[in-house]
């Protein structure tokens, strides 16, 4: 059995299911500073599944992905000291303001710079805006298969991966010809813990931006050990269609943001006592709302 | 030509999905207004008198693919049949709905078409829009409204210049209503041989296990639903003890459903299923935005939280503050004393 090519996707997401007090401002839009920065809990679970399948098949290598601002190549650390290869950046103001369209462009670009690969992996939606679009888009943009909702790859056999995809009902197995395009749910088993060695030996594993921030030693270091240099790609690394990118590359556009409110009631607050609980039910049972 | 399209997603035993129709009353209402057709696509198999359970929604044109290979769903040949017809009818608004499948296969077909897409609207209406930079002025197009950002804000997404406008919705968003039991539309048959190529053929199924929809959450008159308070599956027994006198279904948050007190067919919320029932008993729910935003149309609300400031207890109409554990006994102690 050969090793295989894999390449996570990964987003650094704002970590909307923490959203602490002050995460909104008082006009009522979103304070993206409250926020932590975390790893996309499903990209975790993706790239847990890839380590699985480098440990089964030897030879197989693992590449991470990621779009965003410089902070992103955090991420890329993260996965590296959890057993990935190496990882690449892409980063560039052009992005900004990206849809799913314009975002899956730029990374199936990064996706076929990175060619020959087996598997595509990712999470299968982020956090911050739940579309789960940007796995089947990538796959249509570089004309792929894709299997999506995958809860565990169970095997690679005959140049065929064999699936479990975990629906709103069931499950299915699917069995799929590579190259594939394969995203993965949070019923998936969570992603190890980072490993002491890899932590310690990628710790200084920086991106050129983050090195031209940095001083001569790390410079210097990154020269002497070149696997601790991230690579990172810009629009013209991709050779993107700058009207392809960005807003104007987006065909959908934010109208409104609004608050979301409710009209609240003037509850009746009730105490424990069987007196008042006693005359609750007695009441639902008169108006019919049961019995 | 620019006519609403919806796709109509076929369940085991060729029963169309109850979220497909619910899109299809929403799609009527839509049509209506913008005087145009309501069109709908069917893919399956022995698909034989598929339209009885279509045409009372008021469908004008049913389209439908019917081939031994279109049942179960798989991506590749849905998405090609799906962009020709799309290609040559040219919808000017589609809705799939927010399903595994829908979620699965509406990306894929807006990527190849290079149009916006809007996952999990809670909202579509018909509005205007000006484009402030250009000066340009759009009219009649869909205002996708959906919350974002962990349901914390809500936006309206519209898309100017791209067609279809694509939106996707989940089950029990909209209400599903029959426009006229005789409605009569016509059907048109896609010659299916000539859109799909052995290429789309290149995962398969091997092995599946669906489950019949064994819980109808969303049709519940009364509903007993819990939250990550409630502290354990073991817990939630009681629920089910309370929901099984009042004649009630059993239903729960986000948080409980993460936590695996209770299956994923129950969950109730943005991501879950929104309901409306006569009453509705949160028990132990402190009531993110996600979860309000799927029950506080409830006729009647009662919240049972031992934290007093629990945001659910703003849009309830009783609010019990103490433990479920010693609550819900004493509910249903109290219901069989009082009831008949």
């Amino acid at each position: 059995m050969r090793g295989l090519k894999i390449i996570v996707l990964a987003k650094q997401v704002p970590d909307t299911h923490n959203v602490g007090k002050d995460a909104m401002k008082a006009d009522g839009t979103v304070n993206r500073a409250a926020l932590p920065a975390i790893f996309n809990p499903e990209d975790l679970n993706a790239l847990e599944q890839a380590l699985k399948l480098k440990e089964k098949y030897e030879g197989t290598t693992i590449t991470i992905l990621t779009m965003g601002p410089p902070r992103a190549a955090e991420i890329i650390r993260e996965a590296i000291y959890r057993g990935a290869d190496n990882g690449y950046l892409i980063t560039d103001r052009k992005f900004a303001g990206s849809d799913t369209l314009a975002t899956s462009y730029a990374l199936s670009l990064a996706v076929k710079k990175l060619k020959p690969f087996d598997i595509v992996i990712c999470g299968r939606q982020a956090i911050d805006g739940d579309t789960a679009q940007v796995g089947p888009q990538v796959a249509e943009k570089i004309n792929i298969p894709q299997i999506t909702y995958a809860e565990e790859i169970l095997s690679f056999e005959n140049e065929e991966l064999i699936v479990k995809r975990r629906l709103e009902r069931g499950i299915e197995i699917v069995a799929g010809k590579l190259p594939l395009l394969i995203t993965v749910n949070s019923s998936a088993p969570a992603c190890r813990n980072r490993n002491a060695k890899l932590l310690m030996k990628y710790k200084h594993a920086k991106t050129v931006s983050e090195l031209q921030e940095t001083t001569e030693d790390y410079v210097q270091l990154t020269k002497d050990r070149p696997y601790l240099k991230i690579e990172e790609w810009s629009v013209a690394d991709l050779n993107a269609k700058d009207e392809w990118l960005g807003l104007s590359g987006s065909p959908t556009k934010v109208k409104k943001i609004e608050n979301v409110v409710f009209k609240t009631k003037a509850s009746k607050i009730l105490s424990t006592s069987d007196n008042e609980i006693e005359s609750l039910m007695k009441e639902l049972i008169e108006n019919h709302t049961i019995g | 030509m620019n006519n609403i399209f919806v796709f109509c997603e076929i369940e085991d035993n060729n029963i169309v999905a109850d979220v497909s129709l619910e899109l299809l009353t929403k799609g009527k209402t839509l049509a209506n207004e913008l005087n145009c057709k309501l069109e709908a696509f069917v893919l399956g198999n022995n698909l034989n008198g598929i339209e009885k359970q279509i045409f009372p929604y008021g469908v004008d044109v049913l389209h439908v693919a019917d081939e031994p290979r279109l049942f179960p769903y798989l991506t590749l040949p849905f998405a090609s049949i799906i962009t020709s017809l799309f290609e040559q009818e040219k919808p000017q608004i589609v809705i799939f709905g927010a399903s595994t499948i829908g979620r699965d296969l509406a990306p894929r077909i807006a990527s190849y078409m290079r149009c916006g897409l809007t996952a999990d609207c809670t909202s579509l209406v018909i509005g205007n829009h000006s484009e402030n930079r250009t000066g340009k002025e759009y009219k009649n197009l869909l205002y996708q409204i959906r919350p974002a950002f962990g349901g914390n804000i809500l936006a309206t997404i519209i898309n100017p210049e791209t067609r279809p406008q694509i939106a996707t919705v989940r089950e029990g968003v909209m209400k599903k209503e029959i426009f006229a039991l005789d409605y009569k539309g016509i059907i048109k048959n896609i010659d299916v041989t000539n859109y799909i190529k052995d290429e789309d053929f290149l995962v398969r199924i091997i092995e599946r296990h669906i489950e019949p929809k064994k819980v109808n959450i969303k049709n519940a008159n009364i509903i007993v639903s819990g939250g990550y308070g409630v502290g354990s599956k073991e817990n939630f027994k009681l629920l089910y003890e309370l929901a099984e006198i009042l004649g009630a279904e059993v239903g729960g948050s986000r948080a409980a459903v993460d936590a695996g007190y209770i299956e994923h067919e129950r969950q109730i919320g943005q991501t879950g299923v929104t309901v409306r029932p006569k009453l509705y008993i949160a028990c132990g729910i402190s009531g993110q935005i996600q979860h309000r935003a799927g029950m506080f149309e409830s006729s009647l609300i009662i919240s049972i939280n031992s934290d007093k400031n629990a945001p659910i207890n703003n849009i309830a109409d009783y609010a019990i503050i103490g433990d479920i554990n010693e609550v819900i006994p004493k509910m249903i102690k109290y219901y069989k004393q009082n009831s008949k």
